[in-house]
């Protein structure tokens, strides 16, 4: 695989007029991996690190990786950290800093260096593995726990802090207030853990050789430190969710611990079901109720649900399904990335089941989106799955505060005593008006059976027809405006992806240009139902596209192909997980297309 | 093994053991579970590749590949049903199924109270810690009702489940319940059940050292159970409805029929179907 | 409960399934350190499997057994549920240090040495209760080899068990 040079492009974010903002492209940034076996407080130092960056005015993006115990094992915590927000981890780490060797190696895919790089690794574990070695990076030797011994009362992975701080250019009030915010414990452990951070700083000033940020402005507004799971659980309480029904797994399970105590907060509760056949009936009863629900859950989870998705989509009650995807199929690879659930999100319910499906662009919009599939769910009275991602689910970014997106659940509810009441009355907009229990006049049973106007079951043709055309229709007619995909820059061709590998492909695009070779960037937001106009309108001019995303199926490119009228021989890249999309990769791909011209080739 | 007479070689627990490491936790109950049960295949000398161990997913579902024997690491909850797949449709085999509170009896409580019922010829060994480990922590259906976690802050509120009750009621032949802390006891236990015609249920005190520190404790309540196992359901019936949770034995060993095991044998050629639509 | 070894032979499988029972013990502590990478005490465990290991082989060597004698029917007896030697399953911890590990030992050499002291005095055997003697005199060694070791070895911090990072799931 090709390494390109990172250069210093900046090309200006031009777009859509009206498209939301979005992060600008990648300036300069740096790249830092920490890892050791366990006990030594590895993600510890990373999250303290990344407070730091936020502390100094910084943007950043942390990912965790681990080994398969459940505690003590190998770790390692892989940060971003520049003057712009970022949305996706770097080609290469600038600095690799272990704390000891043991199964660290196991990370190599994940923690790619190049001969600039650099290792450092404690003088008394070994040498560093051949396969970091061997990536020509410069490798250096520190007495690190040794140093920290010195301290007494202090912890390795402060010195490692600082080293790795100061190294990155943070600067030291900035990780000093970070581990002073963060100590919990006697003041006797604080003094020796600042001593510690501060020796680790005085280290990393006397070496040279690391990228280090330049120094800049302090970015100013509002900003956040937030995971992406948590951002969807916020989104979903402001667009007015307020009963959650929960079953673990990973890596749902943060999103739903966030909400429980938020949801008592406003006056919602959330329920732990016994598996996820319940949780899923469960939000759809209580939707029934008037509540807007959700639940979220991860690939195996949404398999059990998709029955009741379709009881939703029939009886007509809103739910949102946060499917937070993991390597697949079947159980896969539960603690990794991986956009594979797309084909099973768009079609995966039996019946003619037309439903809503969405999937963020990145950690801060897990917010914004997962906001917007609740006001739709409830506008239209239909089941919406977002597709959220292991990446942006349990990685923490440091953001700009989203401005509110303002979308709230506002059901099409009937008034009590309406006469001539039907409850799935044909109307022209599909949408019919909903009786909440409760209410007085209007009595219907909501049924998964095929039904009439009234809701009585019914297994006549023209009843069947006149509520599978409602069921679509509400839908297809519905207008999204511009919130259904961000459309970026003007060119003859176009690169479209979807979640969480947009952040990649943003900053390849722009590599790109610098380079002279000009691309579109399609983000689609809204997934299902198709959007064939405003895709036309995107595309206008357009006479290639290129299909980019994480998975073994190239999912995205055939649903394109089957849904969409798509210019010239679309091209895909594909790739499964467990490993993230690199910008240099993209860029290669998308410079290889441009000059070949051949738009058949399928680059994989 | 050095022994020149024997035509055969004698299996010891050790053949039972895949050499693949264990993911556990050190201190974790289920490392004398898998001790238990390759002593336990040991005092019946089965074969290994005569025996299969059905899981689901936890902690303790990754049995399987720590075991010589066939495997089969289904989705959660759902072991039970598998297994009963395998065993009708294989009679000959001994099937094994192992996994977690929260698999078995959450998630997988429908079907464990109909494997109760329908008395398939199984080995359930559920290592019971009272958490969901592998997802970080939250609370199973046997947990008590006030252990705070982030799932549900200040604890679910809801009665902790019940399992030797309810298989009891549901018509389990073999009831019985184990505690980490003795691992040959429990080797004795699961080749009891493992001789036993029918489903045998064994709940096992798995301590969880990662979630549940305080369950350390637990060495210092359980106590042989003061009788002996009855063969009467009524009576053991009485019995659990005081048990204190701590009770090791076998608590009940019927004699109910086992399901019919299919002898696979035909009694009709293909071609007499046609017999049937012929006019 | 059976009423104890009554003949040299008897008493000897015993002794033997002791060893054993502390080497299969000894050893799944030690992989389990590994694979928590804690090299160190994953180290020392495995070489206390190689010791009992050693008393077991010893063991059949005087007795001229190829392979362990069944267990009588009602078990050994031991006073509690796993043999005096062995560890308890839950005594360890990811992040123990070689002296928590070298303690476990102590421990149970020691469990192991008053057994046999008890063994020797209740026994009417004189076979066995010489036999048994000598076994006390044995652990009694193994007791002072690893109180040595212990002084050897550094003494745990306070904090050895603080671990910042929390647990993390997988399934």
């Amino acid at each position: 695989m090709p390494v390109l040079e990172i250069t210093e492009a900046r090309t200006d974010p031009g777009g859509a007029a009206g498209a939301p903002a979005r992060s600008a492209t990648a300036g300069t940034s740096v790249s830092v991996a920490i890892a050791g076996s366990g006990g030594n407080g590895v993600m510890t130092a990373g999250a303290m690190l990344l407070d730091a960056a936020a502390r100094a005015g910084l943007y950043g993006l942390m990912v965790r990786t681990s080994g398969p115990q459940i505690r003590g094992g190998e770790a390692a915590a892989l940060l971003r950290l520049a003057r712009r927000p970022m949305d996706a981890l770097d080609d290469t780490f600038d600095l690799l800093l272990a704390m000891d060797w043991q199964n660290v190696h196991r990370f190599a895919d994940e923690i790619p260096l190049r001969a600039t790089s650099m290792v450092i690794g404690d003088a008394d574990e070994g040498a560093a593995p051949e396969v970091f070695a061997s990536s020509g990076a410069r490798c250096v030797a520190l007495p690190l726990k040794k140093m920290a011994k010195a301290i007494p009362g202090s912890w390795t992975n402060m010195l490692a802090l600082g080293l790795a701080g100061g190294l990155a250019g943070i600067p030291a009030q900035a990780l000093e207030a970070a581990l002073r915010s963060s100590w919990k414990r006697a003041d006797a452990g604080l003094q020796a853990n600042l001593a510690a951070l501060h020796a680790g700083i005085a280290e990393a000033a006397g070496m040279a050789g690391i990228a280090r940020l330049d120094p800049g402005a302090a970015a100013s507004g509002r900003r956040w430190l937030i995971s992406g799971n948590e951002a969807a659980g916020y989104g979903a309480i402001r667009g007015g969710i307020r009963f959650v029904a929960a079953y673990p797994i990973t890596p749902a399970t943060e999103l739903l611990e966030w909400m429980a105590p938020a949801l008592a907060k406003v006056g919602g509760s959330l329920l732990q079901a016994e598996d996820e056949l319940a949780s899923v009936n469960m939000i759809i009863g209580a939707s029934y109720g008037g509540v807007p629900s959700l639940t979220a859950t991860a690939g195996p989870g949404l398999a059990l649900m998709t029955e009741a998705i379709g009881l939703a989509v029939s009886s007509e009650v809103p739910i949102v399904v946060v499917d937070v995807m993991r390597g697949g199929p079947s159980t896969g690879i539960p603690a990794k990335s991986e956009q594979s659930d797309l084909s099973f999100a768009v079609s995966g319910l039996h019946g003619d089941a037309p439903r809503l499906v969405l999937a963020p662009t990145s950690i801060a919009d897990c917010l914004a989106t997962t906001q917007w599939a609740v006001q739709l769910a409830e506008a239209l009275q239909a089941p919406a799955i977002v597709l959220s991602d292991q990446f942006m689910g349990q990685s923490r970014a440091i953001i700009d505060r989203p401005a509110d997106a303002g979308f709230v659940a506002a059901r099409l509810t009937a008034a009590a005593n309406t006469s001539d009441y039907k409850r799935y009355r044909d109307t022209v907009s599909g949408v019919s008006p909903m009786a909440i229990p409760g209410t007085p006049g209007i009595v219907y049973t909501a049924d998964g059976l095929e039904h009439t106007e009234a809701g009585i079951p019914s297994s006549q043709p023209r009843d069947h027809r006149i509520q599978l055309d409602k069921r679509e229709r509400k839908l297809a007619q519905y207008d999204y405006g511009r919130w259904w995909a961000d459309i970026e820059g003007d060119a003859e061709a176009a690169v479209i992806t979807f979640g969480s590998v947009t952040g990649a492909v943003r900053e390849a695009v722009a590599r790109a240009a610098a380079q002279g070779i000009h691309v579109k960037l399609i983000a689609l937001r809204l997934l299902a139902p198709a959007q064939p106009l405003r895709l036309a309108e995107a595309l206008a001019g357009v006479r290639r596209v290129l299909v980019v995303e994480q998975n073994h199926g190239a999912q995205l490119y055939r649903y394109l192909r089957a849904m969409y009228d798509l210019p010239g021989r679309p091209a895909s890249f594909h790739r499964p997980g467990p490993l993230p999309l690199r910008p240099a990769e993209l860029t290669s791909a998308i410079v290889e297309w441009q000059r070949a011209h051949s738009p058949e080739k399928e680059i994989a | 093994m050095n022994d020149v007479a024997t035509p055969m070689a004698v299996l010891t627990a050790a053949n039972y053991k895949s050499g693949y490491k264990p993911i556990w936790c050190p201190g974790c109950g289920d490392f004398t579970v898998l001790s238990a049960i390759t002593k336990a295949l040991a005092s019946l000398q089965l074969p290994p590749h005569e025996v299969a161990v059905v899981s689901g997913i936890g902690c303790s579902s990754r049995i399987p590949a720590y075991t010589t024997c066939y495997g089969f690491h289904g989705v959660h909850g759902r072991a039970l049903a598998a297994a009963t797949g395998l065993k009708v449709a294989r009679p000959d085999l001994t099937v094994l199924v192992t996994g977690g509170d929260g698999d078995g009896y959450s998630i997988g409580g429908n079907h464990f109270m109909h494997a109760c019922r329908r008395n398939v010829d199984l080995t359930y060994i559920v290592m019971d810690n009272h958490v969901y480990g592998m997802t970080k922590g939250q609370a199973s259906p046997t947990t008590e009702p006030d252990w705070d976690n982030k799932l549900s802050p200040g604890g679910t509120g809801v009665r902790s489940f019940h399992p030797l009750v309810i298989a009891l009621a549901s018509g389990a032949s073999f009831v019985a319940r184990a505690f980490s802390g003795d691992p040959n006891g429990m080797a004795d236990i699961v080749a009891q059940g493992m001789r036993h015609p029918g489903f045998s249920f064994i709940e096992v005190l798995s301590p969880c050292v990662t979630f549940r520190p305080e369950q350390r404790e637990w060495k210092n309540h359980v106590h042989a159970a003061p009788v002996g196992p009855t063969d009467d359901a009524a009576r053991a019936a009485r019995r659990i409805m005081t048990d204190d949770g701590f009770n090791i034995g076998v608590l009940y060993a019927g004699d109910r029929a086992p399901y019919p095991a299919n002898p696979g044998t035909a009694t009709r050629e293909l071609a007499d179907f046609e017999a049937e639509f012929e006019l | 409960m059976s009423a104890g070894p009554r003949t040299l032979s008897e008493f000897m499988a015993q002794a033997l399934a002791m060893e054993r029972e502390a080497v299969e013990r000894y050893t799944e502590f030690a992989d389990a350190m590994e694979m928590h990478n804690n090299r160190d005490v994953a180290a020392l465990f495995r070489t206390m499997a190689q010791y009992e290991g050693k008393h077991a082989s010893q063991i059949m060597d005087q007795m001229g057994w190829t392979h362990a004698p069944d267990p009588p029917a009602g078990g050994f007896g031991w006073p509690d549920p796993e043999a005096p030697e062995t560890a308890p399953f839950d005594a360890v911890h990811y992040l123990m240090q070689p002296w928590h590990a070298l303690q476990l030992a102590l421990a149970a050499e020691q469990r192991a040495e008053a057994f046999f002291g008890e063994l020797a005095q209740a026994t009417t055997s004189e076979s066995v209760r010489r036999a048994a003697l000598e076994l006390q005199a044995e652990e009694h060694e193994h007791v002072e080899l690893v109180r040595a070791w212990l002084e050897k070895v550094p003494m745990p911090d306070g904090d050895w068990a603080t671990d910042p990072d929390p647990p993390r799931y997988l399934d």
